[in-house]
Formats: C-alpha cells, structure tokens, sequence
C-alpha cells in the first residue's frame, strides 16, 4: 500500500490537513444541494399555489412554535396506503412557500398535508381544546389556551416583509393590507373580503373558532384548513421526467 | 488596561440588552435579553474589580481545569437530558402528563422534544467533545491549549449557549428544523463559540512538540469544521425584526428540506461519530493500554468516513417530493457508507488483542467494548433503513427513534461514560475511582436499559408499519390512525422503563464521579503529584 504510507505528509501538516478534510466533505453536498436550484423539474408547474393569507401565516408560527412538525408529517409519499389513507401524494410545488418546510420526520399522530377541509371547524377546536374528546385513542397534548390567547397582529407587516426579503411573492398590496386581512378573513361578509379573495384567491373566509375575538385558535385552524386545498388534483397531470 | 477594555465592552453589551429587553416582541427574546444582562453585568463587576490589578502570570503545563469544568458539565447535562427523555416518554403513553391546563402548554410534548434532543446532543454530547478534544489534544501534541482563557469562553460561551437554546424551546422560540431549532440570534453566538473553539483546538496542533498529528485529532479536527460549515449554511435566515426571535429561512420547500436533511444527517455523521471516534481512538488503547490495531486501517477509515458521511442526508427523504436522483444518490451512499463505519468498527474492537481478557477485570473497558458493539450495530441497521423498499415500511414509525437511540445510548453515552470515568481519577488526581463495583452496576443497567428500548421500538415501529399498509381483500384499509396508536401502548410503557434503566445508571456514575472528586474511598489523592511534562 505504498500510496498510504505518503499520509504521513498529510500528518505533519496541519493546515494540508483542514483543507483537504474541508474539500473531501463539501463534495457531496454540493452535487446533492446545488443542483436543486437550477434543474428546472425540480419543482412541478402547478395551478393554483399561492403565499399564505396573513391569518394563516400567523396560524403556521402556532404550528411551528407549538412543535406540531414533531409528531406530524405534512408529506404524503407516493404509497398505496397512504394515499388511500391520506389523498394525493404530496407535490414539492405544495410547499414551494414553506420556510421552513414542515414535511416532518415522524407521525406520531396523523399527516397532515391535505387535513384542510378534511374536518368541521367545530371538529378542529373540539380536538385542540381536548384531544380524546373525540378520539379516545389519541396521545396529543391539549391546546385549550390557544382559545384563550388573543392573536398579536402588531407587527404582522413586518412578518410579511421578511418573507418577501427570502422572495415569497407577496406584493406591496399584501404588505399594505395585512392587519386589515386578518381581520376580513374572520368573517366572510366584512367589507375587505373582496380585496382579500383578489389578493388570495380561494381563500376560505370564516370566523374559525367560533368566538367573537381575534385568537391564536382562529389563525392555527385557518392554517389546518388550507393545509393540501390550494392545488386542485383533478386537472393535474404529474409530470413524466421528474 | 486590558481589564478596563473588556469592562467598557461588557458595559455596552449590557446596554443592548437593556434596550433589546425594552423593545422585545416576544417572550422568549425578552428572557433572553434578560439572561443576557445577569451575565454580563456578573462579568463586568468582575472585569472592573480587577483594574488596577497586577497581571496574574501565565500558568504553565496542561491546562486542565476546562476539562474538569467540561467532565462535570457533561454529567450534569447529561442526566437533565435522560430525565426529560423519561418524562416525555412517558407523556407519549399517559397524555395527561403533559400538564397542558397547568403549564398553558409550556411543557407540551412539542416543545420538550427539542429540549431533550439538543440537552443530549449538544449540551451532554458537545460538552463531552469539547472537554476530551481539549484533553487528548494537549496529551498527544505534549502542548498547552493555545488561546490562554479562550478556552474558558468556549466551555462558558458554549454553556451560554445551552441555557439560550432550551429556555428558547420552552418559551416558544424554534426554528422547526431538527436538531437546529434554535433561533437566529442563538445561532450568532453558537457560531462565535465554534469559531473560538477551532482556534483553541488547530491553535494547540499548530503548535504541538510531536511531529504528527494523531489520529484522534484529525476526526476532531473535521468535526470542528464540518460542524461549522453545515451549521452556518442550514440556519441562514431573515430574522423578522432585530427585537424578536423569529426568523425566516432563506430556503423553501424541497430545497429547504434537502439542506436541513444535509445538516440533520451529518449532525449525526460528524457530531455523534466524528467527534466521538476521536474519543474511541484515544481513550480505547489507554484503556486497553494497546496500541490501535491498524495505523493504515485508520487512514482509510478516516478519509472514506468523512467523504461519505456527507452524501447520505437524502435518506431521510425517501419517497418524499425530492426529486428520485437525489434519493437513488443518498441510498446508494447511505450503503456504502456501512464499510467505512465498520471499518473504524474493526479498528476499535482488534485494539483488544491480546488484552481481552482485561474485559473480565475492568467495567471501564467493558463500557467502551460496548459502545462500539453498539456503534458496529446501529452502522449496520442505518444502511438497511436506508434502502427504499425497507424506508417505506420504516420511515415515519417508532423504529426510527429505535435506531437513534441504539446509537446515541449505546454509542454515545457509553463511549462518554468510559471517557469520563478514564478522566476522573486522572484529572482529579486520584489513586482510581471510587468504586468500581459501582461502575459495573452502571454498565449492566445501561446495557439492559438499551435493548429493553431498543427492541420495543422495534416491535413497536414494525408493528405501526405493518398496521398502516395493511389493506382487507376488497383493497380498503383495514386500522384506522387511531388504531394504531392504541396498539402501541404498552410498548411506548416498556420503552420509558427502558428509559428509567439507562437514567438510574447515569445517575450511580454521577454519585461515583463525585465521590472520586471529594477523595473518598479508593479514590484517595495521590501524594505528590508527579510533574507533568512541561508544555511551554
């Protein structure tokens, strides 16, 4: 093995040392990482996807900073029981807004890529307030106090803005109007409801806990139920080359 | 001067924080601006007591009092990291344990998840890193740590760190990627920490008295900084506003979740087995008092580890929207990725000939045999969970958590274990440890708290798998969601008995590393200290 014995080179050298350790470990993720950003099937060309209402983007930061990716996936795999189970596999094009993503590692409950609709809002805040309320079976955690924690919208603009500085397409209209369409998407017959289905089309207008306030609940059931819905799996043709 | 310097900085960072405290947004950043203040305020008091001070003179020898600092860190966090892994173990079988009414939540599954993942990884695993990488670098470069009290701002900068971090979880504060949920702000610092760290560590090889750099250190070398360049590129992010925690990731979607699954896989890859291979090959021979079996073994078994490692993060996304090129590359890697791992297995294990017979008189050594059994183990089962046919049954189940732990209990915690018993009777100056018998208690309650968690995840995962797919003759599911929730419940019960196992002997080493500590027992101070060698 007469390369080998040559390492000793290597192991007087310090700095020979870190470089070469730093080339040999950046290759690989530089095949597997780069290229996603150029390779132009990487994410399908989908009708129908759109930047989160600013109602549901405060409804996924519940999600997230509730920790509801450790136990739930939102990315259905192209199986025959999960797609019985679950609907459609799930396209990259669905979470092509997601940052992060939020396809999970594990399911201890359920996935919930396509929950949206899937339920009553009754149902959904039922089950948050008390899981085993309405399955016996269930090992999650009661999120009652959602119910009780009024939302806080003050600095929703800025929320927006971050997301256009990574280039989620959100228009200065959505910056402009984003406490007004929280609020018009509480109740389908305010007056910026149109504004707000214009700006987010098929957005689903609701007051989604029930209560007359502004609350964590509204926002994270206004999440769960878009969860899935914005791409319409009728007219939608996977695409061969990917 | 030098103290007046540091005074006027640390009086300006306690500024900030006040403001930052003033106009946090959240609560979770408002503790931590808080936190902040107390720190550094503590410091600024100190730094301007010793104004006018004469310069204390430069010690010489090793510097060992950081890794005393580290070795009782590593307990100490270690055993806070096994309780909550009991706790929430134990909430996944009794949901009332989750306390939600009480806590409004804070103590939610959801949120001590992350805490008792990073408490083991990082608090208990990094402190055990950082503090053996500054033992067995000074011993094998027969040099003092380079940096003076940078050394110390790594221990305490890393300790800072952990404080920010699981408050950070509790409070709300996550960034959602796995093993990297702490948010934007923690991150900058987490990385001003590391960086310290790389000098001390390439700091003390530079300017080693040996010729060559042993083996031991080159994997901490490349754990140090591959750690760093997956830790700054998965946490880019646009921070909302400069006065609250949250962030947003400058990646989405499938390129978002090729990148986390890079940094997650090789969290794994350079922290959980980079790093602690740098511990098997030092801490092994010593113990075995062998040299390592094969020199040339080693050289090949580094270079394909680290070159491997890094492909396989793919696996964790098997049948996921990532595009089929990728997950075909990372399974193909995730299986060949089996031969290095077994060869630094083989390595490890042969340093024994001609000493096995040591296993029958020395728990210390049993302890590390055990750790690379286990390592050897959990290296075979990844590679099989990584091929898509096996993926799809265990992708999402309990097996997954049963192979993690087969690892980091088995792997890591006993490799750690070892090494602090190694450490203790040395670093205190001690004729030995306290007990021994002590240590063979830990042993066997570590090893049978392991496989009672490894195999009821196993039947467990399996089972849940099994029970998902199952479809009836006219092609319909037959068990609901639920139903398979319900069937796992006494084996997530024998899994938190498990869990109990491997924290009662974690908490008898804690008790034996004290005792070693204050003297007592076989654990008398030497008398007088034999010299070590001269390092400056």
């Amino acid at each position: 093995m007469g390369i080998l014995d040559k390492h000793g080179v290597i192991e007087r050298n310090a700095t020979l040392l870190m470089v070469l350790s730093l080339v040999v470990v950046s290759i690989g993720g530089l095949v597997q990482i780069v290229p996603l950003f150029y390779l132009e099937n990487t994410i399908e060309d989908v009708d129908g996807m759109r930047p989160y209402t600013p109602l549901e983007l405060s409804g996924r930061d519940v999600y997230i900073r509730e920790g509801c990716y450790v136990c739930h996936s939102q990315m259905i795999r192209p199986l025959r029981d999960e797609v019985e189970r679950y609907g459609n596999y799930s396209l990259a094009a669905e979470s092509q807004y997601d940052r992060p993503f939020q396809w999970g590692s594990k399911r201890t409950g359920p996935d919930l890529a396509r929950v949206g609709g899937r339920y009553s809002d009754k149902w959904q805040v039922d089950h948050l307030k008390d899981p085993r309320s309405v399955v016996p079976e269930s090992i999650m955690p009661s999120y009652a106090f959602l119910a009780n924690r009024e939302l806080n919208i003050e600095f929703i603009e800025d929320r927006i803005r971050a997301e256009q500085m990574v280039g989620v397409p959100y228009d200065q209209a959505m910056y402009d109007s984003a406490k007004s369409d929280v609020l018009a998407q509480l109740d389908p017959y305010s007056d910026g409801i149109d504004g707000l289905l214009e700006r987010y089309p098929g957005a689903v207008a609701r007051n989604f806990d029930g209560q007359p306030e502004l609350t964590e609940m509204d926002a994270l059931v206004a999440y769960l139920q878009v969860l899935g819905t914005m791409v319409d799996f009728s007219t939608f043709t996977p695409d061969e080359s990917r | 001067m030098q103290h007046m310097v540091k005074a006027v900085v640390l009086g300006l960072i306690v500024l900030a924080a006040a403001v930052a405290t003033n106009f946090a947004r959240d609560l979770s950043y408002q503790v931590h601006a808080v936190i902040i203040i107390l720190v550094a305020g503590y410091l600024f008091t100190r730094e301007i007591g010793k104004i006018g001070n004469a310069p204390v003179p430069a010690e010489t020898g090793y510097m060992d009092g950081v890794i005393r600092a580290g070795v009782i860190a590593t307990v100490f966090w270690g055993i806070t990291g096994f309780l909550v892994g009991v706790w929430i173990a134990f909430q996944l079988a009794y949901p009332s344990l989750n306390l939600s009414e009480l806590t409004q939540g804070y103590l939610n599954f959801g949120r001590l998840r992350p805490l008792h993942t990073s408490a083991v990884i990082f608090a208990f695993g990094g402190n055990a890193l950082i503090a053996t990488s500054f033992y067995v670098v000074q011993r094998t470069s027969a040099a003092r740590l380079f940096g003076g009290n940078l050394a110390w701002f790594v221990f305490w900068g890393y300790q800072l760190f952990i404080v920010l971090a699981a408050t950070g979880y509790v409070l709300g504060a996550t960034q959602s990627k796995e093993y990297a949920e702490p948010e934007w702000y923690v991150d900058i610092w987490l990385t001003i920490v590391w960086v310290a760290y790389l000098v001390v560590f390439a700091g003390t090889i530079y300017k080693r008295k040996e010729p060559h750099i042993f083996v031991a250190n080159w994997f901490y070398l490349a754990f140090i900084l591959t750690i760093a360049m997956l830790h700054i590129i998965n946490n880019l992010s646009m921070p909302v506003s400069i006065f609250g925690s949250k962030s947003v990731s400058v990646f989405a979607g499938v390129q978002d979740a090729m990148v986390q699954w890079w940094y997650g896989h090789n969290a794994v890859g350079f922290f959980l087995t980079a790093g602690f291979l740098g511990m098997m090959y030092y801490f092994v021979p010593k113990q075995a008092e062998r040299p390592i079996y094969s020199y040339k073994l080693s050289i090949v078994h580094f270079w394909a580890l680290i070159f491997l490692y890094i492909w396989a993060g793919p696996h964790h996304l098997l049948y996921t929207a990532l595009p089929d090129w990728a997950q075909t590359l990372g399974m193909v890697m995730s299986i060949i990725l089996w031969m290095p791992s077994w060869g630094g297995m083989i390595n490890g294990l042969m340093t024994l000939s001609g000493a096995w017979d040591k296993l029958r008189t020395d728990p210390v050594l049993r302890i590390m045999v055990i750790s690379i059994a286990f390592y050897g183990m959990s290296t075979f089962e990844g590679p099989m969970m990584a091929i898509k046919a096996v993926n799809s049954l265990s992708h999402y189940t309990d097996w997954t958590i049963g192979h993690v732990h087969s690892g980091a209990l088995g792997w890591n915690g006993m490799i750690t274990f070892g090494a602090i018993y190694f450490l203790a009777p040395r670093l205190w100056n001690r004729k030995g440890l306290y007990s021994t018998k002590l240590v063979n208690y830990h042993f066997w309650l570590a090893t049978i708290g392991i496989v009672i968690y490894a195999s009821s995840m196993w039947v467990s995962g399996i089972m849940e798998g099994l029970m998902w797919r199952e479809v009836d003759a006219q092609g319909f599911l037959v068990n609901s969601f639920a139903d398979t929730v319900a069937a796992k419940f006494p084996l997530l019960v024998i899994r938190g008995v498990g869990g109990l196992f491997y924290l009662t002997g974690a908490l008898i080493m804690a008790y034996n590393i004290r005792m070693t500590i204050i003297g007592a027992g076989n654990a008398k101070p030497k008398e007088a200290a034999p010299a070590t060698v001269p390092a400056e």
